[in-house]
């Protein structure tokens, strides 16, 4: 698939409508999400027969996309069931088959190796502080292959750190950075339309 | 919900030691074809806890899987169409996951297992 039309497929799914603040759910926009998946399948070849799992996946924005890069499982996992809807609406739209589970990321309970990839935008703990830690570390754990995810570029410093020395990762690189536009969802917010620079990062788990 | 998802899943309450696997309880179960992929199967086997997988599958009245099974088996064509319909093809559409140590039930409803702990559990 190309890049233009996995963008252009992921540009027709609903986001959220109520977003909750205390989860920063903030949508992962379809130029984000196409190029993550993309990058993550083009440059190492961690999607097309993978299973990958969507940490946190919101309205299903990164699973959906992984599934159409020919990911042959995709697990999305997240806390709040409307979300957990609104993700099933999307996958179905698309036609695609989506595994949901509704679970707090911080007690997963997952057996074994099954998922090759884990891919996440979590919380920027800007809300709740360590939330983006507590994604990071499960996603570090249950991931056989590699984890894509997004954070903050001022976090930088303290996400290699704590990614290498304290969730054991074998690898941490950023790829890319990008501006991600924070729409103004929330009343806190005061500007209309925030734009935060966010690392694309790739992070690969101890054997 | 599939067998995949089932077989992946355990009881995460403080103190449980052995949540897995969960027992299922069974009121909507429903089949949906899709495509064949030997070698995904042939992938994901290994990964697979074969004896959770065929007491589930046999639990949702598909008793076609044997109790035990080795990758030599991942040959046969007939071998692959049942475990591909195992692991695939049902689904907990609505019932519950029993946590095998606390009798504690997980929710499954229009397919979606509800693994939220309460707060006394984590």
């Amino acid at each position: 698939m190309k890049l233009k039309q996995l963008e252009s497929l992921l540009g027709n799914l609903q986001q959220f409508s109520n977003p909750k603040v205390e989860l920063e759910q903030y949508p992962t926009g379809p130029h984000i999400a196409s190029r993550m998946l993309y990058m993550a399948e083009n440059s190492y070849g961690d999607v097309t027969e993978k299973v990958v799992a969507d940490f946190g996946c919101g309205c299903g924005t990164l699973g959906a996309a992984a599934a159409l890069m020919g990911a042959e499982q995709v697990f999305g996992i997240d806390v709040d069931s409307e979300s957990l809807e609104m993700a099933t609406a999307n996958a179905e739209d698309l036609e695609l088959d989506i595994e949901f589970v509704q679970c707090d990321i911080r007690n997963l309970g997952w057996r074994g190796s099954s998922v090759d990839t884990v891919v996440m935008n979590p919380p920027f703990g800007t809300r709740r502080k360590g939330a983006d830690m507590e994604f990071l570390c499960a996603a570090l754990k249950i991931a056989s292959g590699a984890v894509y995810s997004l954070h903050k570029t001022s976090t930088r410093d303290h996400i290699k750190r704590a990614a290498l020395r304290d969730f054991g990762a074998k690898t941490a690189e950023v790829l890319c950075e990008l501006r991600f536009d924070v729409p103004q969802l929330y009343k806190f917010h005061k500007k209309k339309e925030v734009d935060v620079a966010v690392d694309l990062w790739r992070f690969e788990p101890k054997d | 919900m599939r067998l995949l998802t089932h077989n992946m899943l355990s009881s995460n309450i403080k103190g449980v030691v052995n949540g897995f696997p969960l027992r299922i309880e069974a009121e909507k179960v429903i089949h949906k074809e899709v495509d064949l992929n030997p070698d995904f199967l042939r992938n994901i086997f290994s990964k697979i806890e074969w004896r959770a997988l065929s007491d589930a599958a046999r639990s949702l009245g598909y008793a076609e899987l044997p109790e035990e099974a080795e990758e030599s088996m991942l040959d046969s064509d007939e071998f692959l169409g049942k475990f591909h319909h195992a692991l695939l093809e049902i689904h907990l559409e609505e019932g519950a996951l029993v946590c095998p140590e606390t009798g504690r039930k997980f929710s499954v409803s229009k397919g979606i297992p509800n693994m939220l702990l309460h707060e006394d559990e984590v």
